[in-house]
């Protein structure tokens, strides 16, 4: 039994592996929390396959995944703003039409027989993959996205609570959100060397609706999240080695699991 | 209101207000003083969440004057606050804070005292760690109002606060504006409750335009009434005040 546990431990890339993970929980119970309380799983999604094309222009001229994500965004964000103003397109069509061209733009481009190989590894990530300098950097993001979510909080709270009013709370809605879409295109990129960019929505929407399921308070919700984050990582991981699946496909799956229990957990107890 | 020493708070002169092009409120000329408790009464849509927007600038007025000289505490609509939300009656209260403390600290310990002392004047020491979406109607509202206690500014600003609340918490509430007035703050009540304002210094009646201004019971005629209402009033015998508003051509 401690041999079935520890084997997989013994390869390097599979420590990585579970040390980028338990990073990246952090960082996506943190920030999921908030994208649950402000009801933007949906955009957080849009936003992963809006950066996508950004993410690939940026790996093929050498350039920080950072910096091309940042312009991704923002790309999207002027289109988005371009295609709302053609006539009779409702703005969720705009939204959808924008996302889709460039994630299909990403792909095109990444999948080009003139790219490089490994760029697919932006899709679905690279767990096994993941080197020391990885883990510094993603090391170094979680810990300024945490420092950012607990300088952040009360006008993150105040802005969520009610919208129509914080003004006269002295939080400014505008630049709540703002900070926040920074957040989690931060926490998108951290997740994306792990889990790719069509899988990283997992971690940041799974553990902390998995722990809205049990607790009514935000620091615990925090918390729990963090816990299952971590959970769904070592049994997506282990599921991988030992069943040899993807591994990235096998912690979100873990997570959509943790999840249903969740959920399973609360119907029951409240019942 | 007669105090000699009160100040002035709040001066409006010749306020117009509105969204896009259409002005929804107009001829608004008041001063709010210190000590003193204002009454905004009128109908739904006759301009009273406007003026509270342009009170607390949220909203640039279309033409006038619109001076404030000190800071304002806000309790909004209890309907519009979020039910689902995951904090206790004490974390609401806390969000007072912000306009006084910078955004990025922390609240510590003197922050959760004051917030606790605030829910004990509301009445609701005992509930501070309950969630908020678990309280009652009345209860919720006077979480709010311990909010804008925590924002400890001489003005406060209430929207409908009487609106779902039960008698109990209503004098409650009513004790504690008398007080914060006793203190020096100025206190300015929107409500469409007429039988409401008599236990203020002044109304300020609006209908989309200024009505009337001054003590209730010199300013609340039959003729203001109705023109603040659009409607006729009906005087219940024995009573001798206006008691009821019938709508237009009703008889």
């Amino acid at each position: 039994m401690v041999h079935a546990l520890l084997h997989p431990l013994a390869d390097p890339f599979m420590r990585r592996a579970l040390l980028e993970l338990l990073l990246l929980g952090v960082a996506g119970s943190l920030v999921g929390c908030w994208v649950l309380l402000y009801e933007l799983a949906y955009s957080t999604e849009s936003l992963a396959h809006a950066l996508f094309p950004g993410l690939v222009v940026a790996a093929l001229l050498g350039l920080p995944l950072l910096a091309g994500g940042a312009v991704g965004v923002l790309a999207a964000a002027i289109a988005i703003a371009f295609v709302g103003r053609i006539p009779l397109v409702e703005r969720d069509t705009g939204v959808a039409v924008v996302i889709t061209s460039l994630f299909g733009l990403g792909v095109v481009l990444a999948l080009s027989p003139s790219s490089p190989p490994g760029l697919e590894s932006l899709l679905f990530g690279d767990l096994l993959g993941v080197t020391r300098g990885d883990l510094v950097i993603s090391g170094v993001l979680v810990a300024a996205t945490g420092a950012a979510v607990v300088t952040l909080h009360r006008p993150l709270l105040v802005a969520g609570f009610d919208r129509g009013s914080a003004g006269a709370f002295g939080a400014k809605p505008f630049l709540v959100d703002a900070a926040l879409l920074v957040l989690i295109a931060v926490g998108v990129l951290v997740g994306v060397q792990a889990l790719g960019n069509l899988l990283v929505i997992s971690l940041l929407v799974g553990p902390a609706a998995a722990a809205r399921q049990l607790v009514d308070r935000l620091p615990a919700m925090m918390g729990l999240a963090t816990v299952f984050a971590w959970t769904s990582a070592i049994a997506g991981l282990y599921a991988s080695y030992y069943l040899d699946i993807a591994a990235g496909a096998a912690v979100a799956a873990a997570t959509v699991a943790m999840f249903l229990i969740a959920a399973l957990v609360g119907v029951l107890r409240d019942t | 209101m007669h105090d000699p020493n009160a100040v002035t708070l709040v001066e409006a002169r010749d306020l117009s207000a509105g969204y896009g092009t259409s002005v929804v409120l107009e001829d608004v000329e008041f001063d709010l003083r210190s000590g003193e408790r204002m009454a905004v009464l009128g109908p739904n849509g006759g301009g009273k969440s406007t003026l509270f927007r342009l009170l607390l600038g949220e909203l640039e007025p279309f033409a006038g004057e619109l001076v404030r000289n000190t800071a304002a505490a806000f309790v909004p609509q209890t309907e519009r606050s979020r039910l689902d939300y995951p904090v206790s009656a004490l974390d609401v209260a806390l969000m007072g804070t912000l306009s006084r403390l910078p955004w990025w600290r922390p609240n510590g310990r003197r922050e959760r005292r004051f917030a606790r002392e605030a829910l004990g004047r509301v009445g609701l020491a005992e509930l501070a760690d309950v969630q908020f979406g678990e309280l009652s109607g009345g209860q919720r509202q006077r979480v709010l109002v311990a909010r804008a206690l925590v924002q400890d500014a001489p003005i406060l600003f209430l929207d409908e606060p009487f609106v779902g609340v039960d008698r109990p918490s209503e004098e409650l509430l009513e004790q504690l504006f008398a007080d914060l007035a006793e203190e020096g703050r100025g206190i300015m009540v929107a409500t469409h409750d007429i039988e409401q304002t008599y236990r203020y210094d002044r109304v300020l009646c609006l209908n989309t335009r200024q009505v009337a201004l001054g003590p209730p019971v010199q300013t609340l005629g039959r003729d203001v009434l109705e023109t603040t209402y659009g409607g006729a009033i009906v005087t219940l015998p024995g009573e001798g005040r206006p008691a009821a508003i019938l709508p237009p051509h009703h008889h």
